[in-house]
């Protein structure tokens, strides 16, 4: 033993609890300074996307009008587009993380997001259909996406199972589910008037070009909700992490709790897509990066919401301002992000023979 | 581990059996009316041929299968209508293959066998601390505490693993196959660490173990199954003989008292000695 090596301080040698505290709090330590540079990270964000931009605002401005103020030109602006547009990006992006970590932590698997298996691609595949082929105006979009994200979930659950659900199925079956209703959007678009094109362009890259105070119930509302639910079911989420048997061996009760997860993780991926589009690989990205910044300590899920709500609003502000003239969608941006993310995911989970 | 935990009534004193039990997955039968009383206070252990049920018997006595009929008894009651939480504190279960999380810690994966513990009133406390340092202490790894699982060696893993079970504070202790993957050595060094357990703490020790003269050398009870039923039952010497050994693995064996123990000790012959031996005589 080293500990014989070295003088014993006047206290004397640390006791095993003393080291299992210190152990702990270290761990715990990251995770905590994680969480708070992401969300202090997520105010900068916000705060640039509400002062800079085509039409400057200085900052005392944009405080007095978020005070309430009236300034000629500006509080338009700050008021009625910015500020609308960083909530949609902030709930959409902390959803879309949550969801994909949930998702990736409960299948054990990190292609197991909601918008690799087809989970978004029911929603954008129901607003297309709807509103090319049916007419449906595109401003009640959202509730139709909604409704085709959990039609998409249940297709996926029913097909994926067998007695139980296993992780590689979910993820064969999603991926699958995902390529079908991708062909039934572009069938729509394709035999689709020019005009419904462009309002149906939304539900395929992922914008929040129409992003307005009207539609920030649809998305905080079903937050405020999910999201305690969430919180009573993430003790079971620690167990499940381990296998299942070894969550029923700790005594959690294993398919309710996995169903609940899965239709929290569902709903939330359901109601950002709805608020945002599919906004390609926030939910694949989130997790494995506050899993990474966090060194594994617990589920991550606060940092991943964090880091999917930082995402969201610096893709939306890149995309509109970083290329120019060209005023790219958000999900354009986070696609080019993510792509090589998920090479990298792809390549690293071979090399350590974890392909499952 | 002095301080007891104060759900638990009656330590050292819970006991395990299963009534005219059937087990199955699918349409496929693999446990069939077996009975068994599992000795309190004793290492028991269950062998017998690959799927021959032994897995299946023991994720039964765990409530992780509800019986097709019969009934597994904690504390001489039903454990499928207790609540899964409250059989935690009692029953531990060491499974298979469990899942490290990318990362994690020593202490924080330890940590998790303090699950059934805890609650909604009830987060951390001074006591899972006290249980978790036990827990390392007792398994030899207080000085991996700060590490990450997936740097240890699998020696080492699995006294994680162990050390996890044992936070969980149980007296009832359920392993299938602890001693896979691991070299000789480190097979001898687990199953060293649950006869401590046992003799120096009191646990009820039930494992699922491949090696037959291991299993011999370490069981107080021994459980040769075969084709979902218990062929024999008993000490070591009553259930490794010969004639067993054939009928439940068909295997041709030669059994000697093991030189260190005295307990039996298997020695196959196999069809290439046979075939040897035969053309000598």
């Amino acid at each position: 033993m080293t500990a014989v090596l070295t003088p014993a301080p006047a206290s004397g040698p640390p006791t095993p609890v003393d080291r299992v505290r210190a152990a702990r709090r270290g761990s715990r330590r990251r995770a905590a300074v994680v969480s708070w540079v992401l969300a202090a990270l997520a105010v900068v964000l916000t705060v640039v996307t509400l002062t800079l931009g085509s039409f400057d605002v200085s900052l005392p401005d944009v405080v007095r009008i978020l005070g309430g103020a009236e300034i000629q030109g500006a509080t338009f602006v700050v008021w009625d587009l910015r500020l609308p547009r960083a909530l949609t990006a902030i709930g959409a992006g902390a959803a879309f993380g949550l969801s994909g970590a949930i998702f990736q932590t409960l299948v054990r698997n990190p292609l197991a997001s909601p918008d690799i298996i087809g989970i978004t691609a029911g929603a954008s595949a129901a607003a297309v259909v709807a509103i090319t082929q049916l007419g449906l105006n595109p401003g009640l979009a959202a509730p139709v996406a909604f409704a085709g994200a959990l039609g998409a979930a249940a297709l996926i659950y029913v097909l994926a199972w067998r007695g139980a659900v296993s992780g590689y199925r979910l993820v064969l079956v999603g991926i699958g589910v995902g390529a079908v209703l991708n062909a039934v959007t572009s069938y729509s678009l394709t035999r689709a008037e020019v005009t419904d094109v462009s309002e149906a362009l939304v539900w395929i890259t992922g914008s929040l070009n129409s992003a307005t105070w009207s539609g920030l119930p649809g998305l905080w509302v079903p937050l405020g909700v999910l999201v305690p639910a969430l919180v009573v079911l993430t003790r079971s989420l620690g167990g499940l992490q381990l296998g299942d048997d070894a969550a029923a061996g700790l005594g959690v009760r294993v398919e309710p709790a996995k169903v609940g997860l899965i239709v929290v993780a569902v709903g939330l991926a359901a109601i950002a897509t709805a608020a945002a589009g599919p906004v390609a690989f926030v939910a694949f990205v989130s997790g494995p990066i506050a899993r990474r910044l966090t060194g594994g300590h617990g589920l991550a899920l606060v940092p991943s919401a964090l880091v999917g709500a930082c995402v969201v609003l610096a893709a939306d502000y890149a995309g509109a301002y970083a290329f120019g003239d060209t005023r790219l969608p958000v999900g354009v941006v986070t696609g080019i992000l993510g792509a090589p993310v998920l090479l990298w995911l792809l390549a690293r989970a071979n090399r350590i023979g974890k392909g499952g | 581990m002095a301080d007891i935990e104060p759900q638990d009534p009656a330590p050292g004193h819970h006991t395990l059996a299963a009534s005219g039990l059937s087990l199955g997955y699918d349409n496929r039968l693999v446990v069939d009316d077996l009975t068994v009383t599992i000795p309190t206070g004793k290492i028991t252990v269950i062998v017998g041929a690959n799927a021959c049920g032994k897995s299946t018997l023991l994720r039964g006595l765990a409530r992780l299968l509800s019986p097709r009929s019969g009934v597994v008894l904690l504390d001489g009651a039903d454990i499928a209508r207790r609540a899964t939480k409250d059989v935690a504190r009692v029953l531990g279960l060491l499974p298979q293959s469990p899942v490290a999380p990318d990362g994690i810690t020593v202490t924080d994966l330890v940590g998790r066998g303090r699950y059934p513990h805890q609650g909604w009133f009830r987060q951390w406390t001074p006591q899972d601390d006290a249980a978790v340092a036990d827990a390392l202490d007792v398994t030899g790894i207080l000085d991996l505490a700060d590490r990450p699982v997936d740097e240890l060696s699998g020696g080492q893993r699995q006294r994680v693993w162990i050390a996890m079970a044992l936070a969980q504070r149980t007296d009832l202790l359920l392993l299938d196959e602890p001693t896979t993957f691991l070299d000789v050595t480190h097979q001898v060094e687990v199953l060293d660490l649950l006869a401590d357990l046992n003799v120096d703490h009191g646990r009820t020790v039930v494992m699922v173990l491949h090696d037959l003269n291991l299993a011999a050398r370490y069981a107080d009870h021994l459980v040769a199954m075969k084709d979902g039923r218990i062929v024999a039952e008993g000490d070591a010497e009553s259930v490794v003989t010969a004639e067993i050994v054939r009928d439940v693995f068909g295997l041709h064996a030669q059994v000697v008292p093991d030189p260190v123990s005295g307990t039996p000790l298997v020695v196959p012959i196999g069809r290439h000695l046979r075939r040897r031996i035969q053309t000598l005589v």
